[in-house]
């Protein structure tokens, strides 16, 4: 296991530094200076503001002294937010998108694993048409969709939760949370249904149906660890979608977290929030990939355990 | 007589296919006293597992069903059972042993968590006297150091071993009857027959029945006290085990005894094998359903179909013309 946690973590480098290269490449190459803006600004305030963030020297010597800076974990200052460094802002943002996807997290997992498995205990019936439809159109709807959708039933028509904000009002939390989980709850649910059916049909839960096991106990004892392990695999995936989700969501909402000041420093070419923000985002990404992953192995006793050598 | 411990009578079981409903198995009837062994023997696909399954009550669902006649198991109608009564029942007196040793264990759970199981679920045993009994009962299954085995997983064992611990769970708490269905086919040969010894010494030190499912005549000759012979969903021939073996009347337990390699014989002697093919159960004949296959057919076996009748105390064969002469060959177009 913690071989294989060291190994992951080796791969990650050559990932991540491409990451950077590519990121670093495409930011320098895109029209326009951080500090070219509407109005005329004087040609020597410009040089000035250049040279101070080093934007006058040949690119490749901005790339190595940058690469530098992020072994040592900085980011850098912020172009567009003088004063500030990159570090702080994430730092400012990270609290407030962490909670959202949490939420909306935690409302994939318990919604997604309730519905899957309880369609997946009769199968073709009601009780598994009705949730694997509701799901099926929960994966269809774009949050940039489905969030405006709520705002306007639960937020302007029914008039029950607050339009916009983030902890201003008392559940002001409840529609970014449903409108950025909703569509992985809805793919957990369609994947736990699949895996539950497919264990469900499996020899050994026969063996434990010739024990006399009430059929709950079957579900909840044998059942359900096996039909969760893919789920556990694909929280990693989910997480990453659910922080490119969040930039929609945050937007929406209004909501003051990372995805808000990556989406800013884009329009802004705020280089070094950009190139900060996607590092910090595909560390994570990387990151939360090798936990689900070794959850799952941990889960299954087979990998485990190595190589599944019988003993004679 | 006292009543048998079971007595299933003119049990019929039913599937829902996408092809139209197919009844697996008809009319059938057997009985199985107490400490006594039936062996049920047939081809692939002529319902021996399906019967299994129908005494259990785990046939698979919603296809499945029971569809007529009775269970009758220490005074009550299986068939009839609410299910919340059959699972007190499942496990604790009667037990049940797989073909598949390799699957029938749950992957992701440690042998003694699946052992102490069906203890925790049917006696008052504390969690602690569980795990004792079921390290005593992986010892008397012959696994080595059982304390050890207890925390391992299945994959972390040979498919001997795995068979060893499905029927040490099957028989953890001393059911009074234990249904193998073919708990060697899936083992090497020199394990198949320490698999059967332990079975039998089981047997003897609990004095529990056996219905032992096999398509191994072989395996029927050294087991079973009785023998119930199935084709195609029913009842061919029953008998005890020197009824079936020395006095076979019909035609197509006559065949399969022929078809058995024999020590005795000359190793010249040519292998028979019944020729022809099992009808398909969506379109059985309206008469024996052994019929296109039969040397002693006659004209109305293509048109009626036989029921079973006894010919001596527990010989029972379902056949308008069945062999008075025991040679095995003769019977047989080869
Ligand atoms: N799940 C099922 N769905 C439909 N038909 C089935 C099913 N299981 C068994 N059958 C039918 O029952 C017959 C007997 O099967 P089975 O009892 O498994 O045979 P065997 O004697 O080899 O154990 C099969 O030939 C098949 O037609
Ligand atoms: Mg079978």
């Amino acid at each position: 296991m913690l071989r294989f946690a060291a190994g992951r973590l080796l791969q990650a480098i050559p990932v991540l530094l491409v990451v950077i290269t590519a990121t670093f490449l495409l930011v320098h190459s895109a029209p326009g200076g951080p500090f070219s803006a509407e109005k005329a600004v004087p040609a020597e305030v410009i040089k000035a503001l250049e040279a101070q963030y080093q934007l006058d020297q040949p690119l490749w010597k901005q790339y190595v002294s940058y690469l530098g800076d992020i072994v040592n974990g900085n980011f850098g200052p912020s172009f567009k937010y003088p004063g500030r460094s990159v570090n702080e802002l994430i730092a400012a943002g990270l609290p407030i998108t962490a909670e959202l996807g949490l939420y909306a997290m935690l409302i994939a997992v318990l919604i997604g694993i309730s519905a899957g498995v309880f369609a997946s205990l009769r199968p073709n019936t009601l009780q598994d048409y009705v949730p694997m439809s509701a799901a099926m159109l929960g994966i269809c709807m774009p949050s940039f969709l489905l969030g405006p959708l709520l705002v306007l039933i639960f937020g302007i028509y029914l008039e029950w939760l607050p339009v916009s904000g983030w902890g201003d009002i008392p559940g002001d939390k409840i529609l970014p949370s449903i409108t950025l989980g909703a569509a992985y709850a809805a793919y957990i649910a369609r994947l736990s249904r699949g895996q539950m059916l497919e264990v469900l049909s499996q020899d050994y839960i026969r063996t434990a149906r010739a024990k006399g096991l009430p059929e709950p106990l079957i579900v909840v004892k044998h059942a359900l660890r096996g039909g969760l392990i893919p789920v556990v695999a694909f929280l990693g995936p989910a997480f990453a979608g659910l922080l490119g989700g969040s930039f929609v969501v945050e937007t929406i909402f209004q909501i003051p977290g990372l995805g808000r000041f990556y989406v800013q420093a884009a329009f802004n070419r705020d280089y070094t929030m950009i190139l900060g923000m996607t590092i910090f985002f595909a560390s994570l990404i990387i990151l939360f990939n090798l936990l689900s992953d070794m959850l799952a192995i941990w889960l299954n006793p087979k990998l485990r355990h190595g190589s599944g050598a019988a003993k004679p | 007589m006292t009543e048998p411990l079971l007595s299933v009578q003119h049990l019929g079981v039913e599937f829902d296919t996408d092809e139209g409903v197919v009844r697996a198995v008809d009319e059938l009837s057997f009985t199985v006293a107490a400490g006594e062994t039936l062996g049920i023997v047939g081809e692939s696909g002529c319902g021996k597992s399906v019967t299994a399954l129908a005494i259990m009550r785990l046939l698979p669902q919603p296809m499945g069903s029971i569809a007529g006649g009775s269970i009758r198991f220490q005074g009550e109608d299986l068939a009839k059972l609410p299910v919340a009564r059959m699972e007190k029942i499942r496990g604790a007196r009667i037990g049940m042993v797989f073909q598949e040793p390799m699957t029938a264990l749950n992957p992701v759970k440690t042998v003694g968590k699946q052992l102490i199981e069906s203890l925790l679920l049917h006696t008052d045993l504390k969690v602690e006297q569980a795990i004792r009994r079921a390290i005593e009962m992986l010892d008397h299954v012959g696994i080595p150091s059982p304390d050890i085995r207890m925390g391992e997983y299945p994959h972390q064992l040979s498919g001997g071993m795995r068979q060893r611990v499905v029927i040490a769970m099957a028989l953890i708490c001393r059911p009074s009857l234990l249904i193998a269905d073919e708990p060697t086919t899936a083992l090497d040969v020199t394990i198949q027959a320490q698999i059967l010894e332990l079975i039998k010494a089981l047997q003897q030190e609990m004095g529990m029945a056996v219905i032992l499912i096999t398509h191994d005549l072989g395996v029927i000759a050294e087991t079973s006290d009785n023998v119930a012979v199935m084709y195609a969903g029913r009842m061919a021939e029953s008998g005890t085990v020197y009824d079936i073996f020395d006095d076979p009347r019909h035609p197509y337990t006559q065949g399969l005894l022929a078809s058995i390699p024999r020590l005795d014989h000359a190793s010249k002697t040519r292998l028979t094998t019944i020729e022809g093919m099992v009808p398909g159960l969506l379109d059985l004949p309206k008469g024996c359903r052994f019929e296109n296959r039969c040397s002693r057919r006659q004209a109305r076996c293509a048109t009626h179909a036989p029921v079973i009748e006894t010919i001596a105390e527990k010989h029972k064969v379902s056949c308008f013309n069945p062999a008075t002469q025991p040679p095995h060959d003769a019977a047989i177009n080869t």
